[in-house]
């Protein structure tokens, strides 16, 4: 009772008590972890010991962004270009897919259509990607069904192919449902008023309902572009001989020598592309549509 | 009063109570050293190899010595040595024994993750191979970090319906007759298996120690990874990633174990091996974790795997070679004519002709100075190739 008293007197001490927590797990544990990770990869680790070095250099930076030899350029190249036509297969997929949802579809198809979409997330991330692999291994499904109807083998088993339509597909759900949510927002009225002023179909799609979407597509975008961005277990999977991604050769430094200063210098990339794309995509308005 | 009275019982009985497992633990504690080996601490917690304490030969060790294994498996050299050095290194006080292959062995050892290990404690240690009683990949300077535990070369697996005539050496990986039919491990240990490919190719590269190359050995090796590279379908990553591809037939040929031929062999799968001599090998050493919680029941499971009896087991569970000689006859008697199959007979002249793999570093062996590549040039050279 006397706590009680005591807090309703001062009632700013109630809500700093029950906003701590968080915010706590938030600066502490989320920006600290950043900030030690932007810190170490300006250390290195001695090659003999594999203990860190707490010495001031720009030499990972160097080794990464060498033009002379551009293996890690390549390497974020191809991680950033895959997380782009991912992001941008999914949207072109989900739009269709999330107008039908909000304004096509009865109610009851509606519920169908939300259960199949969030059902793959129901098994695990792994379960779909071996899945995958055995679908598009030599002999599998696609091969399969290609022979029945009397077209040549499709050879997509371990390529850069095969982890775009992986990724696409275990992503797709996260683009839909933003999508979904946008649409749905859109008043009726401003379809008819567009109708009503002669916009045939395509023309009240351009100019009234894609830029009212606009913003939960970005939003989806978010999902799709980061989490394919920080992915290192389909290129494992379903990747080819050069299928390599920055999740990847970070895993693989932790392993080496523990060296973490270089794996961290990497994981910067990703850090820096998600910092720019945000910024981007909040001037476009992607964080009302959340 | 009565109350009161109640209450001395009560903590009477407390007393007693706290001081009867207190007069246990002063007598073991009093007793002999030799005692006390014989009583684990009731716990042993592994970082291994899938099925390296499989239960078939691992129950009898902990129903003899109450040690209860808990097992962390690990997939990747390298996954086990960032498993030792988490939680501040040297097993982070949670392991206490790693079954680490020559790739890791001494980047736990220089790293100070492990601790030298008493062989006399081992007693069938004196009965190993010569080749493991001291290998360059666990024993520093007279040092040892470890006890040998089983071995196996590096082996060449090929589709017997699609590869004819079989093939005879390692050169078959390096030609193009195969494209995108062949696999090779996702390892940067697998520099030196090219390196071995060069030293009988081109012996103008000079190349003495396939684990101690300088910087234009190591370049000239890596060009010929990467002309192998649009000839392969996908680099392995783990045993089971080479099982599937061959099983559908994306691969027909490339660099493996044993382990994944007799995998094969027993799904019924038409794949062969061969050893082409000279060949790179592994050798996987028990070693003790720095700061091992439970270093009795570490010490009696090294035991327990050296014996012949287990190492007989081990072998034919795992597809692997035993670094105990006196394996052999538990072998046949387990499986007819597995000593044999599995080179545990061969002379002493068999194993100079296994590289066994082992951490590079800047210091070379074949000659003085510091210029060999160490582990982390190899790692970007692996990068380089790969990426």
């Amino acid at each position: 009772m006397r706590a009680g008293a005591f807090l309703w007197r001062r009632r700013w001490l109630k809500g700093a008590a029950l906003l701590a927590p968080p915010l706590l797990a938030f600066g502490v544990v989320y920006l600290g972890s950043l900030a030690v990770l932007l810190i170490s990869a300006f250390w290195t680790v001695d090659a003999f010991t594999g203990k860190l070095v707490h010495h001031w250099t720009l030499d990972n930076f160097r080794v990464i962004l060498s033009v002379s030899d551009p293996t890690y350029l390549r390497i974020a190249g191809r991680t950033i270009g895959i997380a782009a036509a991912v992001t941008i297969t999914d949207a072109i997929l989900a739009f269709p897919l999330g107008y039908f949802m909000a304004r096509v579809a009865p109610r009851q198809v509606r519920a169908i259509l939300f259960v199949a979409i969030l059902l793959p997330l129901w098994s695990s991330y792994l379960v779909r990607i071996y899945a995958w692999q055995t679908i598009l291994s030599g002999g599998g499904a696609l091969d399969w069904s290609l022979g029945r109807a009397g077209l040549p083998r499709a050879h997509l088993a371990y390529t850069n192919w095969a982890m775009w339509i992986v990724f696409s597909y275990v992503w797709l759900p996260f683009m839909v449902l933003p999508v979904y949510a946008a649409l749905e927002r859109i008043p009726h009225s401003y379809i008819e008023a567009s109708r009503d002023l002669g916009g045939r179909g395509f023309r009240t799609l351009r100019t009234i309902i894609v830029p009212l979407a606009l913003p939960g597509v970005i939003a989806g975008s978010i999902f799709t572009f980061s989490l394919t961005l920080g992915d290192f277990i389909t290129p494992l999977l379903i990747g080819g001989t050069g299928s390599s991604f920055i999740g990847n050769v970070v895993y693989e430094n932790i392993g080496i020598n523990a060296n973490i200063p270089f794996a961290a210098a990497l994981a910067t990339i990703p850090v820096a592309v998600m910092g720019v794309y945000l910024v981007v995509a909040r001037r476009l308005g992607a964080f009302e549509a959340l | 009063m009565r109350r009161i009275r109640k209450i001395h019982l009560l903590v009477a009985a407390l007393l007693v109570a706290l001081a009867v497992p207190a007069v246990a633990i002063s007598r073991t504690d009093s007793s002999s050293s030799a005692a006390r080996i014989l009583k684990g601490e009731g716990s042993l917690t592994l970082i291994e190899w899938p099925y390296y304490s499989d239960k078939s030969f691992a129950a009898k060790f902990q129903k003899q010595t109450g040690c209860i294994i808990h097992r962390k498996d690990a997939g990747t050299s390298n996954e086990m040595v960032a498993l030792m050095r988490g939680g501040g290194g040297g097993g982070g006080g949670q392991y206490d024994l790693v079954s680490a292959s020559g790739d890791a062995s001494l980047r736990l050892i220089f790293g100070g993750d492990v601790q030298p290990v008493d062989v006399s404690k081992v007693p069938a240690w004196k009965d190993f191979l010569p080749a493991f009683k001291s290998p360059a990949h666990n024993t520093v300077k007279g040092v040892h970090y470890g006890i040998s535990v089983q071995w196996g070369p590096n082996t060449l697996l090929y589709n017997t319906a699609k590869v004819k005539p079989a093939p005879t050496g390692w050169a078959s990986i390096y030609s193009g007759k195969y494209k995108g039919k062949l696999t090779v491990p996702n390892n940067p240990i697998q520099i030196a298996d090219a390196a071995l490919y060069l030293m009988k190719t081109k012996p103008s590269l000079g190349i003495k120690d396939p684990y101690e190359l300088t910087k234009s050995q190591l370049d000239a090796t890596v060009n010929l990874l990467k002309q192998q590279k649009p000839l392969l379908k996908r680099y392995w990553n783990y045993a089971t990633d080479e099982i599937t591809s061959f099983k559908n037939g994306d691969v027909w040929m490339g660099a493996g174990w044993p382990y994944q031929t007799l995998q094969l062999q027993g799904a019924k799968a038409p794949v062969k091996e061969i050893v082409p001599l000279p060949t790179t090998g592994w050798a996987d050493t028990w070693m003790l974790a720095k700061k091992a919680p439970h270093p009795i029941c570490a010490y009696l499971w090294m035991q327990y795997v050296s014996t012949p009896q287990v190492q007989a087991q081990q072998a034919i569970v795992f597809g692997e070679t035993p670094v105990n000689p006196k394996a052999c006859s538990y072998m046949n008697k387990l499986q007819k004519g597995s000593c044999a199959q599995y080179h545990l007979n061969e002379p002493a002249s068999y194993y100079s002709k296994i590289k066994f793999w082992k951490t590079p570093v800047a210091q070379c062996g074949w000659k003085s100075g510091s210029d060999c590549m160490d582990y982390n040039a190899w790692q970007r050279a692996w990068t380089q190739v790969t990426g």
